[in-house]
């Protein structure tokens, strides 16, 4: 699991390819606050080949702007702001129960982002703080949520692994892993049966690849050709196994053996916006693919768990040091001099504040009302009521 | 069938005569007859509904027409039986649940079926037959075997707003896909903060069949019970069948819908107009004032069967269908329990931790100061079901001890 080489690293040494990077007529202009309206659009290469499972891989480069840059830089900086907050909060005991962060895999879920619409659906394990916030939840919303507020994401009564936002095609958030593909399959027949024009995607890692529901749920899929894309996103440890130690065949994006996959740097930006879009009109005009993302935690499991039991410090902050989707994007912007490195800053401590206020936002808020165990048990029945042993009457009264 | 055919009229009510093939003489029929029943039916008939938005209802001359029974299961039909009128038509009760199944489909098209073999072959106990051919493949899906996957998918449609209908083979089968509907199906209303409904039906056939053998022979009921956020509901005849199934998939919550092996040969009159059934309330099959026996499924026939000889001993128990296993109506059965002041439960579940010990408690609970005598609760035997015949009709409980069960409560 080398780390692989920076576009930026390729670039230096590579002089003559690199004025190709160079956007023309950039130097002459102001930084930051032009770049966010800068809708011009270059391409980058990506740095790590794409791999092809009974496909042929989309091409090497990717589109994209700086504006596209920018939100990157500034939506992976307050999802990993709010990864941190998350951890401190939890420590002094805010947040209660299992609580699994997402740092380090933010590239994933903003590269699929900028590849998908509210049209698509995304479900989702229980790592799921990131993804939620990517499609279009709130900070205040998920602190709440967390520390079992009433103005949380689903009332204060999911948790850190239940988060919801239907409106934006967002299902969740579940505890147990792999049970959320057969969900996801199910919402991708909703789409062919209700004819929209959208995809599912879903995720799961690389420990719940190996449950016999994705692999039941991926016969269905490709049986039907449901737009379903499965996306793996291999951080390569089960809690606490190792790939290698929990699937004979780690190779994940080939499991799917008449379904064909491909394999992505998981913490590239770009690939993942690519690979992203690719697998999008797959799953609509061919049927289901598989996207294997390479990716890494810095967190161990769940708050509970250390990390370092199972692998070395030094893998942690090779990868930190290597591959950081944060960071790569900054130094993208930085070369094509996008923005300055103050401008960046000031972005991080913007972000920095948000979170903060959010966060004491959430601490002020009120736990649900007592009256709310019961609330959404059951939908009050469909013009039939059920009332106690003192009911006076029933009444059926139909639609 | 070997079951024998239900001597018992439900008396006027407020729907109209409604009668049962009968196999007893007339004199058990009087026995059983002209009690008032105001009220004794859960179910009202509907009133075909002004233009609704764009429910597409079939009339239901054209859905009898395709369902009359030509070859029905063989029975003495009494001529001289109470109410036997021309209304209404005669059919089985597996082709009760397809009726219901049928009408909803044609009214709601985000209705739509899944599980195995219903498509093409129509369903292993064709509840299903014909449905494949008039709606096509993907409303009457073909899955593979894959139960906890498909009822995953079933889940994950409905959250979108589709209102599938899982078919388990048989309920025993649906053990693969406890996860999915104890964790997703019955909890996601709740945690999401009621952003997703899951307005799915679970059925399929259970209980005890003709040596069917340990694995196949499973009663299910207990182990969804506890699962919050379901709902479950047991039907026995056709009408009550049908009436179930229809309001199980107009409810916006999960409902388990449990059928049972052996009654799918039932043969009923219904009513010709649209019916539904109250998903909560329980039935008053035979009201009486000495004790109330309180069961469920097949074991409403048993207790039926019992009952004529307790009539004839001079008993006069009252027998109420509770129909709805999850919730209790406990209205139904504390009016009951106040009048007789005894109780017995029938029940085909294990006695550890099945309906009836449930039941029990919750009577223990709201109704302790009526009770004249220790509740009593016949279960079947916490084994699993061998095969032999002998064996196997000695696990469940059959009429004489229903017999001696009263006698015994009773004096």
């Amino acid at each position: 699991m080398a780390p692989q080489i920076s576009t930026l690293r390729r670039a230096l040494f590579m002089p003559a390819i690199a004025s190709r990077f160079m956007a023309p007529s950039a130097l002459s202009r102001s930084f930051s606050r032009s770049a966010d309206e800068d809708c011009s659009t270059f391409t980058v290469d990506i740095a790590v080949q794409f791999k092809g499972h009974n496909v042929e891989p989309p091409a090497q480069v990717v589109e994209t702007s700086a504006k596209e840059l920018m939100k990157f830089f500034k939506d992976m900086s307050r999802m990993r702001r709010m990864e941190i907050a998350s951890d401190q909060l939890y420590k002094s005991k805010l947040i209660r129960g299992f609580c699994h962060l997402y740092d380090g895999q933010e590239a994933v879920c903003i590269g699929m982002e900028a590849a998908l619409t509210k049209e698509d659906n995304i479900i989702t394990g229980y790592r799921d703080h990131c993804t939620y916030l990517g499609r279009g939840g709130t900070l205040p919303e998920v602190f709440s949520e967390l520390m079992g507020r009433r103005n949380g994401c689903t009332l204060g009564k999911g948790g850190s692994m239940h988060f919801y936002k239907k409106e934006n095609g967002f299902y969740g958030g579940h505890g147990i892993v792999g049970a959320q593909v057969p969900l996801g399959v199910g919402l991708a027949f909703a789409q062919k049966y209700e004819k929209v024009k959208g995809v599912t995607f879903a995720l799961y890692g690389d420990g719940a690849a190996n449950q016999g529901q994705i692999f039941e749920s991926l016969n269905m899929a490709a049986l039907w050709d449901l737009p379903a894309v499965y996306v793996c996103e291999n951080n390569h440890y089960g809690m606490g196994t190792a790939e290698w130690r929990s699937a004979k065949c780690p190779e994940y994006y080939k499991r799917g053996d008449y379904v064909p996959g491909l394999k992505v740097d998981g913490m590239d930006t770009l690939a993942v916006k690519q690979a992203v879009g690719f697998a999008k009109e797959h799953a609509l005009s061919k049927g289901p693919i598989i996207l294997e993302m390479d990716t890494y935690r810095y967190h161990g499991h769940s708050m509970s768990d250390p990390g370092s039991t199972y692998r070395t410090r030094e893998e942690i902050s090779g990868v930190r040091q290597e591959r950081d989707p944060i960071e790569r994007i900054r130094k993208l912007i930085l070369l094509k001099e996008i923005a300055s490195a103050a401008d960046l800053k000031s972005i991080e401590k913007e972000v920095k504040n948000e979170v903060e206020d959010a966060v004491a936002k959430a601490k002020e808020s009120a736990p649900p009302d007592p009256s709310d165990l019961y609330s959404n048990a059951y939908v009050k029945g469909y013009g039939t009521q059920a009332f106690g042993c003192d009911r006076k009457h029933s009444t059926v009264v139909l639609p | 069938m070997g079951l024998s055919s239900i001597a018992y009229d439900l008396g006027s009510g407020l729907n109209g005569p409604m009668s049962i093939s009968h196999l007893s003489s007339p004199r058990q029929q009087l026995a059983f007859s002209a009690k008032s029943c105001t009220g004794s039916r859960a179910c009202i008939t509907v009133r075909a509904a002004d233009g609704n938005s764009g429910s597409m209802r079939a009339p239901p001359s054209t859905v009898r027409a395709s369902k009359l029974v030509t070859n029905a299961v063989a029975v003495k039909s009494e001529t001289a039986s109470i109410a036997a009128t021309k209304s209404g038509h005669e059919l089985l009760l597996f082709e009760a649940l397809r009726e219901g199944l049928e009408e909803e489909m044609e009214r709601d098209p985000r209705v739509c079926v899944l599980g195995e073999d219903v498509g093409h072959y129509g369903g292993s106990y064709k509840v299903t037959k014909g449905l494949a051919e008039k709606f096509g493949d993907l409303r009457v899906l073909d899955t593979p075997i894959a139960e906890n996957s498909f009822t995953g998918m079933a889940v994950g449609a409905a959250m979108t707003g589709l209102r599938p209908i899982v078919e388990g083979m048989n309920m025993g089968f649906l053990l693969l896909a406890y996860n999915q509907i104890s964790n997703n199906c019955g909890m996601l209303h709740y945690t999401s903060g009621g952003q997703f409904t899951i307005p799915v039906v679970i059925r399929g056939p259970g209980g005890v069949g003709r040596q069917l053998g340990a694995e196949h022979s499973q009663r299910l009921e207990s182990y969804f019970q506890s699962v919050p956020g379901l709902q479950m509901v047991a039907c026995s005849t056709p009408y009550n069948a049908k009436g179930l199934m229809k309001a199980a998939i107009r409810s916006e919550n999960p409902v388990i819908l449990c059928e049972h092996v052996l009654l799918y040969n039932l043969k009923e009159r219904i009513p010709d107009e649209e019916y539904v059934c109250c998903l909560e309330r329980a039935e008053l099959v035979r009201p009486g004032k000495d004790v109330t026996i309180l069961t469920y499924s097949r074991m409403r026939h048993h207790v039926l069967q019992a009952a004529k000889s307790l009539i004839n001993k001079g008993y006069d128990p009252e027998i109420i269908d509770i129909i709805s296993l999850k919730p209790f109506d406990l209205h139904t059965i504390g009016n009951s329990i106040k009048k007789t002041h005894k109780v017995l439960i029938v029940e085909e579940c294990m006695r550890t931790g099945g309906i009836g010990a449930s039941l029990r408690a919750s009577i223990m609970d709201n109704f302790w100061d009526y009770l004249d005598a220790p509740i009593m609760c016949l279960s079947s035997q916490d084994v699993p079901t061998p095969y032999a015949g002998t064996l196997e009709e000695a696990t469940v409980v059959q009429p004489p001890q229903i017999v001696k069960a009263i006698k015994q409560l009773c004096g």
